[in-house]
């Protein structure tokens, strides 16, 4: 399929209609035009009219500008050549390297057998008392960050992978502001991490339509690692909502009947064939994914934060500056937290519990009630719960938190007053010196 | 077997997964057709036909398919293979047995890879249960193999028409599905059947005489449902939510401890990890109604998020139709499908692609019909030999933004019989199962006196109002008598509606286990303490919550179970105004 086609017939924002015999639905094809060459989908096929979304959009092509079909889909290349390296959003070379073309393979792949998944198993430690002790992060786990625009989420998501044990680190940023594409390479070189990681960036200044590539890349090599190198990889993806703000772009552009806020219909679809894509193989490596889902006028239920938290497994709430108790949650914590001390998930839940109290005898202040001496002792509570296990300079290990719970239990309630089981009470609850 | 004679077509358009295929003869709507595209034959189903062209919704991923290929149609709508041998199986929405695709194909699903639903070669003991001379009719057993637990029914097939006379019936043998069990005349032909019949999943099974109304509680085991919002055995209820308010742990809750025959999980568009939990962990507990394994008496459906989108909205059809098909075996068959919503995002998503003129939030005009036609399968049924069998369905529902104002939740709620809605709020108190008991609703019997339910209903009701107002006037400016209201509704909530669903013991309470809870929790809420102030109140009811807390996690009726009660009677009867 070397020939060239040059009947152009229609363009409509980054859709080119050229009219063609014979080409494979989903293929690539490279469009030239006096812009340079860029790579675009087939997206339609309608007889010899073949629709392609241009991966650096539509601008300054021309009715006559050449076609020409590869008759294969996406590709890219899966190899230890790419440890270290940074790419675009088509995985062409961002860096000095050279372009790689070796191990192609096909991204967007079928999704895994579900009766050949295992129960998550292995809890990934963080040094977050809020991630540690109250949501539990679980290898092979899919888990946004919810943040409104101005919160440290980058931080937070560096601060994550740094300390996590894993073999490879995916990092997939979409709309990336250049200096955050800076701050996540730099972070990398600093703690020695860059040798095990690959960057895919596409920032905002690049075209729309390679930021929907960027996480299938990523999950693409992720996939190859953890099936045949047997590798733990940490996919890294931020910022999921520029992900979906492209798609709506792309669908707007082709007349396709929004259903929510203009986002297109299968939103929900789309978001989760990427993140199904985290798993952890039997007898090979596995894939755990950490996003960053910046949520629009700071509104969970705008469509991208709902949908994500309709696929993921719990989310992580970062509100200023600190990760809410309410609203963040862990689904795969039962997983591991019966096995890691006795005391964990009973401890979990009460002291949840009693900060839901404490909020509710805040607001009661803040309305100029009088307080009652149980108001007094969840106030106190709150304040510690918040210094102790909520902020995010806070790093000590699982069992540490757990004791400073009971400790903080004990400074502010009778043992009754906690709810928590009688046996764990007489084992856990500190002795009155 | 004779290669099927297929008709032809031609692919001449491809939009995601929608193909569009000149035909050359005829085409029926709702067919299955085949797209050959390099070496894959990949299944489709016509879903519009239009002047010569026919739209297929493809099962699969279309990519790499061109104009010109070709495209054979079966003649046959979508059907699935029923017989013996179906219970503790994983199918896809399609029917394809997955551990059979993963032995083929290994960790990922292979396009075009379609296999037997039944194993072919697998021998059942079948005991004959008619003569020859017998009249029956579609739905008549005319033998029986073991399968599990059951006597599985080898019935007529649904489809043939009118009665029929035995001419000939297998003898008492081991026989495979595919041997003939009996050969029936209807005086003008003769037919041969076998142990397996085929079914549209589109199409309810209708071979039973009459629907009943359902009245008979199915006991789930949780207090919040038998008590609150029971459930019926043929009835019909939902449960919809915001994410992570817990619908999937309720599911799988009701999926375990449920007393029913049969349980079918329809995993539809939602994460493949919850349906590997249900896998790992069923065939290794016991269902103490019977001894066996859970997965006993279990079928999966298992078409989750990343899975092709138009074999969801297949999959609840799957689930229905299994469930019709034990059901017409004489049991109670309980189908819990999670979510619907993503079956109607299914429905939207083709919608779209056909370019039909969309309804509220793109859903297509006709949502709230087929919502209420899947709905519509469930019931109580008397069957033609006057036993009962049943099915009853509930559904999650994925509003979006959690705001049940929007089509799913709405059409939904006008046809189902028991509304259980989860709240955000709730969940986020850990206050599970965080069904909302104000707003919550079922038109059916609870498991203890439903007169008794009312007075606690106002309970909880008079202590959200006094909460209310406490707001306003703050705890100070509430009297004790007031207070203490609203710590008996709190009091009722946290040892009655909520429910440790992780605990071994708490997870399941069973009916009779309720009425005597329920009475207990009643005599407290109704009983007069001397309390002489906000705080004595306060700590008296923590108490007694703590010791009911220890009481949930003893075993029914144990020495345990007697100390932890008579500890709470000393409490009371210390506080009680004489
Ligand atoms: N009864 C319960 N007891 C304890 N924890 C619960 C209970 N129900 C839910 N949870 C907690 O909430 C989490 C989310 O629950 P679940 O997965 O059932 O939510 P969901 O409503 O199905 O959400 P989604 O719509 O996103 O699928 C669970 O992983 C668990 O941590
Ligand atoms: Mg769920």
């Amino acid at each position: 399929m070397k020939k060239f086609y040059h009947h152009i017939v229609q363009i409509s924002g980054n859709v080119i209609t050229v009219l063609a015999p014979n080409v494979p639905y989903y293929s690539l094809a490279e469009v030239v035009s006096d812009q340079g060459t860029s790579l675009a989908q087939v997206i339609r096929l309608d007889g010899d009219r073949v629709s392609l979304q241009v991966f650096a959009g539509s601008r300054g092509i021309a009715t006559d500008s050449r076609v020409r079909f590869l008759g294969h889909p996406m590709r890219v290349s899966a190899s230890a050549n790419l440890l270290g390296r940074v790419f675009n959003g088509s995985g062409e070379p961002r860096d000095a390297g050279p372009p790689l073309s070796d191990n192609q393979i096909e991204i967007g792949g079928p999704s895994v057998n579900p009766s050949r998944r295992i129960v998550p198993r292995n809890m990934i430690r963080t040094g977050l008392p809020m991630i540690d002790l109250f949501n539990t992060l679980v290898e092979s786990q899919k888990l946004p960050i919810f943040s409104s625009a101005g919160e440290p989420y980058n931080d937070l998501l560096a601060r994550i992978a740094m300390q996590a044990e894993v073999d490879l680190i995916l990092v997939g940023g979409m709309g990336l502001k250049y200096d955050d594409y800076l701050f996540f390479h730099q972070t990398l070189e600093k703690h020695g991490a860059l040798s095990r990681s690959i960057l895919f960036i596409h920032t905002a200044s690049d075209p729309v339509v390679e930021c929907l590539l960027v996480p299938d890349m990523a999950l693409a090599v992720a996939e190859h690692f953890a099936v045949n190198e047997n590798k733990r990889v940490l996919v890294l993806l931020t910022d999921m909502t520029n992900f979906c703000d492209a798609m709506k772009e792309i669908a707007i552009t082709m007349e396709q009947i929004p259903s929510n806020r203009g986002y297109p219909g299968d939103l929900y679809s789309q978001l989760a064939s990427r993140y199904e894509k985290a798993v952890d193989f039997e007898g090979a490596g596995s894939i755990t994914v950490l996003a960053v889902t910046t949520m629009p006028g700071d509104d969970v239920t705008h469509p991208v934060p709902d949908n994500t938290g309709y696929i993921t497994e719990g989310q992580f709430y970062l509100k200023q500056g600190r990760i809410e108790p309410f609203g963040s949650l862990s689904r795969l914590k039962q997983q591991v937290n019966d096995a890691t001390r006795s005391d964990h998930r009973a401890l979990m839940d009460t002291m949840i519990r009693l900060y839901a109290d404490f909020r509710e005898a805040q607001e009661k202040r803040a309305m100029g009630f009088r307080v009652s001496e149980w108001d007094t002792k969840l106030l106190k509570y709150g304040d510690l719960f918040e210094a102790r296990m909520m902020d995010l300079s806070v790093n000590i290990p699982l069992e540490k938190a757990l004791d400073l719970g009971w400790t903080t239990l004990a400074e502010c309630f009778e043992p009754a007053e906690t709810g928590i089981k009688s046996d764990l009470i007489a084992q856990y609850w500190p002795k009155a010196q | 077997m004779v290669r099927k004679q297929y008709k032809k077509g031609k692919v001449v358009g491809v939009n995601g997964n929608m193909v569009s295929v000149r035909y050359e003869t005829t085409v029926i709507q709702n067919e299955v057709a085949y797209v050959l595209t390099g070496n894959c034959r990949l299944k489709g189903e016509v879903i519009r036909v239009r002047g010569e062209e026919a739209d297929l919704q493809i099962f699969e991923d279309t990519r790499d398919i061109k104009i010109g290929d070709g495209v054979e149609f079966s003649g046959e709508l979508l059907s699935l293979q029923l017989g013996p041998g179906l219970l503790t199986k994983v199918f896809d929405g399609l029917q394809n047995p997955l551990p059979k695709l993963a032995e083929q194909a290994g960790f990922f699903l292979q396009r075009g890879l379609y296999l037997d639903p039944l194993d072919r070669e697998q021998q059942w003991a079948f005991t004959p249960q008619v003569q020859v001379g017998a009249v029956v009719s579609a739905g008549d057993a005319v033998g029986t193999v073991p399968e599990g637990l059951f006597q599985h029914r080898i019935m007529v097939p649904f489809a043939w028409p009118g009665t029929w006379q035995v001419v000939w019936i297998a003898p008492t043998s081991y026989l495979t599905v595919d041997n003939v069990v009996a050969r029936l005349s209807n005086g003008r032909e003769e037919r041969q059947m076998t142990m397996v019949q085929s079914w549209p999943v589109k199409i309810p099974i209708d071979a039973y005489r009459k629907k009943h109304l359902p009245v008979d509680p199915l006991v789930t085991q949780i207090r919040v449902i038998d008590t609150f919002f029971p459930v019926a055995k043929g009835g019909t209820f939902c449960v919809p939510g915001p994410f992570g308010a817990g619908k999937t742990v309720l599911q799988h809750s009701l999926s375990r401890y449920s007393e029913v025959d049969v349980v079918i999980m329809a995993a539809c568009g939602e994460r493949a990890g919850e349906v590997v939990e249900v896998l790992t962990e069923f065939p290794e507990l016991e269902d103490p109604r019977t001894g066996r394994s859970l997965m006993d008496r279990t079928i999966i459906i298992c078409n989750t998020s990343s899975m092709p989108v138009a074999a969801r909205e297949t999959s609840i059809y799957t689930s229905v139709t299994l469930a019709e098909y034990y059901r017409q075996m004489g049991l109670h068959v309980l189908l819990l499908a999670d979510s619907t919503s993503r079956w109607a995002q299914a429905l939207r998503e083709m919608s779209g692609r056909l370019e039909e003129i969309p309804g509220e939030e793109a859903f297509p005009a006709y949502l709230e019909t087929r919502i209420a036609g899947f709905y519509e399968r469930a019931g109580l049924v008397e069957l033609n030999d006057a036993s009962f069998g049943s099915i009853t369905i509930g559904g999650a529902v994925s509003p979006a933004g959690g705001n049940f104002e929007e089509p799913v939740t709405q059409g939904t709620l006008k046809v189902v019989g028991g509304f259980l809605g989860l709240s955000r709020d709730r969940a986020n108190a850990r206050r599970y199962p965080a069904i909302n008991p104000l707003d919550s609703w079922s038109k059916y019997h609870p498991v203890v006196p439903s007169q008794k339910v009312r007075r606690a209903r106002t309970v909880l009701q008079q202590g959200n109002d006094i909460n209310q107002m406490m707001k306003v006037v703050g705890e100070e400016g509430t009297p004790v008598e007031d207070f203490t209201l609203f710590l008996k509704s709190e009091f009722l909530d946290s040892v009655y509606l909520q429910q440790n669903s992780f605990d071994a013991i708490d997870a399941a309470c069973s009916a009779e286990r309720q009425n005597y809870l329920f009475e207990k929790v009643l005599g407290v809420i109704e009983g007069q303490f001397d309390l002489a102030s906000h705080g004595e109140a306060r700590s008296f009811f923590q108490n007694l919550r703590q010791l009911f807390i220890d009481w949930h996690y003893t075993p029914w009726d144990s020495g345990e179970f007697r100390a932890a009660e008579s500890r709470i009677d000393e409490l009371l009867a210390a506080k009680r105004r004489s």
